[in-house]
């Protein structure tokens, strides 16, 4: 495993915030550590990359343990951070060549190096403003570009894309899916269940500082239950009309005496199959509304099912 | 699985530092507000001393001869002190926490900005005294004598820095790093700097003898001028030679307080 954390524990003050954190990373993937605010992503993160201490557990990057060896694991990693690390008052390409220069790629390499990375985040128009002019969107890919002057074993990512408009998040994306598509294992945090989803392939559930959970997307996702409709009736009777009707489908009483629900794959065909069986009983529908588990919904769910299991 | 780390060199820690003192200065220089006061108050302190109160000062001779080197070690004090914002700025940002997810040495931050602050300082001590001689000010000093003069004032402002550097990575925001420094701006005033140590009454008299500026002052001021320096050579060596090693360490221990994992 090129990534390998074990039983990690972080206090702060009397308050644990991690609180035995474990899961491996394999070379050459994608690992989402999905989770609300407060979680512990962004501790557990910064212990891997060597700024932050553990008080128990241990991790290893490469077989480099971050604690004992952190100049070791520093060669190896690379840290997008949460909040943009660059400088404000230097250019795109500064800012770029700087990293260079400091990791030894000499002048000349540095700048073709920087001049490369520009155009690959789509930043060589602006290359030569200040960062300070630059948007959040802009930030971001800059802050990515950073991370790759080297190209990094291990690739942390915390929140890449909270807080961007929705084109800069499917910019960041489709840059992220190609460093995946390139060979680079990335570990990236998120509160977003569709950004895992789309970029990761294994995905660790936290909460509260412990895994609440961890498997594939798919996985998760057939343990929350897909997509659901939920359809409203004018009164009581038609309503239990229905989930007879649609006993096959899976159909059940909703939160009141007019609503039923039954799981959707999300698909137009399966709403006109519904509707269409109603019709044929003659029975008159209000209201139809398609929902997704929140990712609120996802907890409540995973952690519930912790609780329960251990006591 | 381990793979081969790559192996550091001795002279790493060196580059490292090199490659930050570039981006210190280069944000130094785009720093135009802090520039322009680090040059500006130096020049306007030196024609208020000079026209304004230098008539009523009695230093033996002529006042402008007299208030130049005080007026140096304002300005470098000045300079040195926007160490402490400039480190602190840092801190409060993401920078710090990239390089130090690097293979980069620790000390490396730290050093650019003290060493980019030498250079700040270099610069407005030109200005400084290029206006002292627009205005009168005639040094005799021999080469020798300036090329003394110009080592004790790096000393004096390498330590100056190192300790504002210090003070800025405590410091829990920019505005009270810049506070922290107050003091180095001050205790110019309570020396020899501007008037005679012997016009001052003897509580503050004994302070004003015994803080290191004021050797350093008589010293720069006997080198450049000719004006008798007697132990105060001595003294302003050891002060500044003390005074670095003692900011030197005290930096490295606030970044590593402040950094602490
Ligand atoms: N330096 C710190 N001092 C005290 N508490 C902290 C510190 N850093 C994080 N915490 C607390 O630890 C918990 C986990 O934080 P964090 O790892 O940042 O969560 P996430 O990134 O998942 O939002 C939060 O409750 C946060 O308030
Ligand atoms: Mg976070």
């Amino acid at each position: 495993m090129l990534v390998d954390v074990d039983a990690l524990v972080k206090n702060y003050g009397s308050r644990r915030v991690l609180d035995g954190v474990s899961f491996a990373v394999p070379a050459g993937s994608v690992l989402a550590l999905l989770g609300p605010n407060g979680a512990g992503k962004t501790t557990t993160v910064r212990i891997l990359s060597t700024l932050t201490r553990p008080d128990g557990g241990s991790a290893r990057i490469a077989g480099h343990d971050v604690v004992r060896s952190p100049m070791a694991v520093r060669g190896l990693i690379s840290l997008t951070g949460q909040f943009a690390a660059v400088d404000e008052r230097q250019t795109g390409r500064e800012n770029l060549e700087m990293i260079g220069r400091l990791r030894r790629l000499g002048r000349v390499g540095a700048r073709r190096r920087a001049a490369e990375l520009l155009d690959r985040v789509d930043l060589g128009a602006a290359a030569d403003r200040f960062v300070e002019t630059y948007s959040g969107g802009m930030r971001r890919r800059l802050d990515l570009a950073m991370s790759l002057v080297v190209p990094p074993a291990v690739l942390f990512l915390d929140e890449p894309t909270t807080g961007l408009d929705p084109v800069s998040r499917s910019t960041m994306w489709t840059a992220v899916g190609e460093l995946v598509r390139d060979g680079t294992t990335v570990l990236l945090t998120t509160q977003y269940l569709e950004e895992a989803d789309r970029l990761a392939d294994r995905v660790v559930l936290i909460d509260g500082g412990r895994v609440a959970a961890e498997g594939t997307p798919e996985e998760l996702k057939s343990r929350l239950g897909g997509e659901r409709l939920l359809l409203a009736f004018p009164d009581g009777p038609a309503a239990s009309a229905a989930v007879r009707a649609l006993a096959a489908d899976g159909a059940a009483c909703g939160a009141d005496a007019l609503t039923a629900v039954l799981p959707s794959d999300g698909g137009a065909e399966h709403l006109r199959r519904v509707l269409d069986r109603l019709h044929v009983a003659g029975i008159p529908v209000t209201r139809v509304t398609a929902s997704r588990p929140s990712l609120d919904d996802v907890f409540l769910a995973l952690t519930g099912a912790g609780t329960q299991e251990t006591v | 699985m381990t793979a081969p780390a790559l192996p550091r060199h001795r002279s790493a820690a060196l580059a490292e530092s090199l490659v930050l003192v570039g981006r210190s200065v280069r944000l130094s220089r785009r720093d135009v507000e802090t520039l322009v006061m680090a040059i500006a108050l130096p020049l306007l302190m030196m024609a208020l001393f000079v026209y304004v109160f230098g008539g009523a000062i009695e230093t033996g001779g002529a006042y402008l001869t007299y208030v130049v080197p005080g007026i140096v070690l304002l300005c470098v004090g000045f300079g040195a002190a926007a160490t402490a914002p400039a480190v602190a700025d840092d801190m409060g940002r993401g920078m710090v926490d990239r390089l130090r997810s690097m293979p980069v040495a620790a000390a490396a931050l730290v050093t650019g900005h003290v060493v980019a602050s030498v250079a700040r300082n270099a610069l407005a001590t030109g200005v400084v005294v290029a206006a002292a001689i627009a205005m009168g000010f005639r040094p005799d000093a021999e080469p020798l004598e300036w090329a003394a003069a110009l080592g004790l004032l790096l000393l004096y402002v390498l330590a100056l820095s190192a300790l504002a550097a210090g003070l800025g990575a405590l410091a829990s925001s920019v505005q009270s790093a810049s506070a922290l420094t107050f003091f180095m701006l001050f205790l110019p005033y309570l020396s020899s700097a501007f008037v005679p140590t012997g016009t001052m009454p003897a509580v503050l008299r004994a302070v004003a003898e015994h803080q290191p500026i004021t050797p350093v002052i008589e010293t720069v001021r006997g080198l450049l001028t000719g004006a008798p320096i007697g132990s105060a050579g001595w003294a302003a060596v050891l002060w500044c030679v003390g005074l670095l090693v003692v900011s030197s360490g005290f930096a490295a221990w606030a970044y590593r307080r402040r950094t602490r994992r």
